[in-house]
């Protein structure tokens, strides 16, 4: 389809007691730079029930526009729900382009809505540009499982849609609103969604140890001293929201299952970030964790293998350090 | 000889390599260290029909041949030795005894779980007094009329315990000797037949071994296996096959311990080069490389010359020497590359040195299989 | 049940190393594999024919002759059978013509083995990790979807489908036919077996082609049926410098370890 206007759009997914998830805020950032760029408005497109809070926060990160769509039906997402009232909206404004939270309902929904614009979708980018000259969108995103990053251009559909990672953009500090409300009222009939949501299932967070599948690991090696040495190696883990892993020697010594051990003889993680504490960095535990994206290495000794392999390090007492990431980073999570 | 090894040769191969590396290697340590039969697997090579390699579909057998057998010891054995033997007896040992000298119905009652992998089965022939010399057997089975009574007891049993079906041998007659031999199926469930001791062993631990025991056990008319006092020659020839098979794990046994130290010395450094660039390393890889590589053409041509029904006694015993003789020079000079790690169980190598023994002493030791050789240059 | 599993062969890209030098990936050598995420969809699809044995598993995959490799290994795995859609007129396809020229050969594919119940898709390729040619594909079809599940079963006349919620998990139903794309499940896949290898390496898969697809619209297939275009690509280059963080205090160091890392978007 044709754009109407030079608007980009961001759609700024809210979780179920109305407030915005952090990444479409975060793309309110970007969005600003690049609607400038492209010569149009900048407007948060919200959908939910009773969303106030997220109409407010975005707001307050700058869009010149809210779109606000609001209904029971769109409580809990639903594909058809969501799709239904995305693809009247942009058949009504026309936006140019449209940012959404890589979300894993932001990456339910892009897909089917650029399907059904007959749109060109970029999925998961990780930065964002204008082409020179055209004044394209050039998404920028990672393939091969991040061997290689690829630029990506949608020259003709409209609009040019693309998902983005969460944490690849940074909120604003909140600034005053002055951002036109518009409110539209469309509501998809109960028979056009055709899933419903039987059950929500709580799980106890400390009933597995998934290393592999983890984006953040804390490890734990003979440097903690003793099983109640993982205490704050834990705490730094839950602050993260990573998992806990240790080295075979902490393993050995009974401080901690053998479910949690890194390396060659347990398991073998490449997480986006490593953290090693008080962990020598034997060849057996690097076989385990030296694809890691970013490793941290905390340890008292200066020259300790695992440095070789670190991207970041600190020498020093853990027992006196990890208690301050901690605080730290429940700081900047805050 | 010609070998005939064709795509789905390979695509087996390495449908064993996936199985081996994602399910065998793992456990491998931990089943050595606690001794502990590895049901779990034995069950997924069940599911996946590596239970029955080299049998007919028509027995429930997958329909490939001995090289795929061979091959598939092969590969369990680069990650876990104690996994390739618990395969090799079942299927050297006991299915196929069952397969060349059983009955129609004692195929369809014995070999059909046993191709399946419902049932695991073992062979048993060593006693305290009989091993190498089978004449020696203590074991005694009576002609009760419509029954045999079996007394006595077997050692050394691979498999014995969790297995279910055994294929067993026993003097029929005192007076002929080796031709007073008889083999017999023997069911686990069988009144008067109990599993005895299980042995402590340096190597192969995750495999079951152990004292078996015939108190007045009631034996079918019907289990008896081949001919009356033709037990000796069934013996000789599932001990010709079953050589294929241990040589098979000899074989990945040493691949195996090659794997692991090429990656140790691409990794451990030792005066700023890593030990891969010391020309000692090289050449001690460059032959154990050569060796194996040698060996391997032995076991495979046994395993086809078995295959195209050519005699492979002779080639059988050489592949097994061989293989055996390598497997322990190997490991031994692959953990010294390792040095002081490789003497932990942090490593595998020091598994796999204490492995590859067992290979030079079992289902004929290195000097038995030289008295075969030699036996046919000879005659 | 008449499930249809769509799977890609993919390079293996744990497999795939940067030339240090030119900074190009190294192809060479790289084993194509199916990719991991649709052998969760055959994997499910077979769960469901163990406790339905009347369920036929047909897999399809679009892709030079070469894929049929991939479907030989999903047919060695669960399915029953197997096609690939291959034409020329299909190369440089992006996801949306991807999408669209895999929906128009379900259509046709369901002209010679019935209609499928369930289409189920890995969640993405590895190689791509766009995520996208599932939903399309429910788009095209007009078919309800659900996206990062971990295990569907059948409930009656529809699907109870456990899915990978942003922070819970969560039970969806959904009616049949439906669109699915797994996620990794709790359970492994399971391995091939002998029989199935031997008889998967005899079968013959056919080759469907722009021309068996008869409604197909080739102005919608291929590069010039993609709306979005690849500008360049480049590798990223990783610093695996250490820097070492060493404040005044240990206080300033965690302070500015953290900012460090969230600069670096790594937290």
């Amino acid at each position: 389809m044709e754009a109407k206007t030079k608007d980009l759009w961001v759609f700024v997914e809210t979780k179920e007691d109305g407030s915005a998830r952090n990444v479409g805020l975060e793309l309110l950032n970007p969005g600003r730079r690049l609607a400038d760029g492209q010569g149009g408005r900048l407007a948060a497109v919200i959908i939910g029930n009773k969303a106030d809070a997220a109409v407010k926060a975005a707001g307050e990160q700058g869009a010149d526009q809210v779109i606000l769509v609001e209904g029971e039906e769109y409580a809990h997402y639903t594909t058809d729900a969501y799709v239904n009232a995305m693809e009247h909206l942009i058949t009504k404004y026309g936006p140019t382009t449209l940012l959404i939270g890589a979300t894993s309902y932001g990456r339910d929904m892009g897909p089917r809505l650029s399907a059904r614009l007959k749109s060109g979708l970029t999925a998961d980018c990780t930065s964002l540009d204008l082409e020179a000259g055209t004044g394209n969108m050039a998404w920028t995103r990672p393939a091969f499982g991040g061997n290689l990053m690829a630029t990506i251009i949608c020259p003709d559909g409209r609009p040019q849609i693309g998902t983005v990672r969460p944490g690849v953009f940074k909120k604003q500090a909140p600034m005053e609103s002055h951002a036109e409300v518009i409110r539209e009222d469309y509501h998809v009939p109960a028979g056009k969604i055709r899933t419903r949501l039987l059950e929500v299932i709580h799980e106890a967070a400390e009933a597995v140890v998934d290393l592999e599948g983890a984006d953040i690991i804390v490890s734990g090696g003979r440097g903690v001293g003793g099983p109640e040495g993982f205490g704050v190696v834990k705490e730094l883990a839950e602050a993260l929201g990573g998992v806990v892993g240790s080295s075979r020697a902490a393993v050995d010594a009974g401080w901690i299952p053998y479910a949690h051990q890194v390396g060659q003889t347990g398991k073998t993680v490449a997480p986006k970030l490593y953290i090693a504490c008080g962990i020598s960095g034997a060849i057996q535990h690097l076989a385990g964790m030296s694809g890691s994206d970013c490793i941290i290495a905390i340890n008292k000794d200066e020259e300790a293998p695992i440095f070789e392999v670190a991207n970041y390090g600190i020498v020093g007492n853990l027992h006196e350090i990890l208690p301050l990431l901690t605080a730290e980073v429940k700081k900047l999570k805050a | 000889m010609e070998f005939k090894q064709d795509d789905m040769h390979a695509e087996l191969r390495n449908m064993y390599h996936e199985f081996a590396e994602n399910e065998v290697k793992p456990i491998a340590a931990e089943i050595d260290k606690n001794e502990r039969f590895p049901e779990e697997n034995v069950a997924k090579m069940a599911e996946m029909g590596l239970l029955g390699i080299p049998f007919p579909e028509k027995y429930g057998g997958t329909g490939m041949d001995n090289l795929s057998y061979a091959q598939c010891v092969e590969e369990l054995s680069k990650v876990c030795a104690s996994t390739g033997v618990i395969v090799s007896a079942h299927t050297s040992l006991c299915a196929m005894p069952i397969y060349l000298f059983g009955t129609e119905e004692q195929k369809k009652k014995y070999l059909v779980p046993l191709t399946s992998g419902e049932k695991l089965g073992a062979f048993g022939l060593t006693e305290p007094g009989a091993g190498t010399d089978a004449a020696g057997q203590r074991t005694v089975a009576v002609d009760q009329g419509d029954h045999w009574v079996l007394n006595g007891s077997k050692c050394f049993i691979t498999n014995g315990g969790p297995a279910e079906i055994y294929v067993i041998l026993a003097m029929t007659d005192k007076e002929k000797g080796n031709h007073g031999i008889s083999a017999f199926i023997v069911e686990k469930s069988f009144p008067g037949f109990s599993v005895g001791k299980h042995e402590e062993k340096m190597g192969i631990r995750g495999s079951a071994t152990s004292e078996l025991i015939f108190e007045d056990c009631i034996v079918p008319k019907e289990n008896l296996l081949g001919e009356l006092n033709q037990g000796f020659k069934v013996a000789m020839v599932t001990l010709d096959g079953g050589r294929i098979g241990l040589a098979a794990q000899a074989l990945g046994i040493a691949e195996g311990a090659i794997a692991e130290t090429v990656k140790y010395v691409k990794e451990r450094k030792q005066f700023g080069k890593t030990l891969a660039q010391f020309q000692n390393t090289q050449f001690e890889l460059a032959q154990m490389q050569a060796n194996t590589e040698a060996a391997k053409l032995l076991v495979y041509q046994a395993a086809c010359a078995k295959d195209a029904h050519e005699p492979y006694t002779q080639l059988a015993a050489m592949a097994k020497l061989v293989a055996a003789q390598n497997a322990s020079d190997v490991t031994r000079r692959c953990l010294q590359l390792f040095g002081g790690y490789g003497y932990t169980r942090e490593y595998p190598i020091e598994r796999m040195m204490r492995d590859a023994k067992i290979t030079e002493i079992y289902e004929g030791t290195s000097e038995v299989q030289k008295m075969v050789i030699s036996g046919a240059m000879l005659k | 049940m008449n499930i249809c599993v769509c799977i890609k062969q993919v390079p293996d890209t744990t497999e795939i190393k940067i030339d240090p030098v030119k900074h190009t990936l190294i192809r060479e050598g790289v084993p194509s594999i199916v990719n991991t995420y649709d052998t969760y969809a055959l994997e499910n699809a077979a769960r469901i024919k163990d406790a339905a044995p009347d369920t036929k598993i047909v897999v399809i995959s679009m892709g030079p002759e070469q894929a049929k490799n991939a479907l030989k290994e999903c047919l060695a795995i669960a399915a029953d059978k197997a096609y690939l859609i291959t034409d020329r007129v299909f190369g440089g396809s992006d996801t949306l013509a991807t999408s669209y020229i895999l929906s128009e050969a379900i259509r046709y594919v369901e002209t010679q083995e019935g209609k499928f119940d369930m289409i189920f898709c890995g969640k993405q390729a590895i190689d791509g990790d766009t995520a996208q040619v599932g939903p399309e594909i429910a788009e095209h079809l007009d078919y309800p979807q659900v996206t990062y599940a971990l295990e569907a079963v059948i409930d009656g006349e529809s699907l109870r489908v456990t899915q990978q919620g942003p922070e819970e998990k969560q039970v969806i139903g959904v009616e049949i036919p439906c669109v699915v794309t797994f996620t990794q499940p709790p359970f492994d896949v399971r391995y091939p077996t002998i029989r199935r290898k031997m008889a998967a390496n005899k079968a013959q898969i056919p080759s469907v082609t722009s021309a068996e697809l008869a409604g197909i619209d080739v102005a919608r297939c291929g590069l010039k049926g993609s709306p979005t275009h690849v500008k360049s690509t480049f590798v990223p280059v990783h610093e695996s410098k250490l820097v070492l963080v060493k404040e005044e205090t240990v206080e300033d160091s965690a302070k500015k370890l953290i900012g460090l890392l969230s600069d670096a978007h790594v937290i």
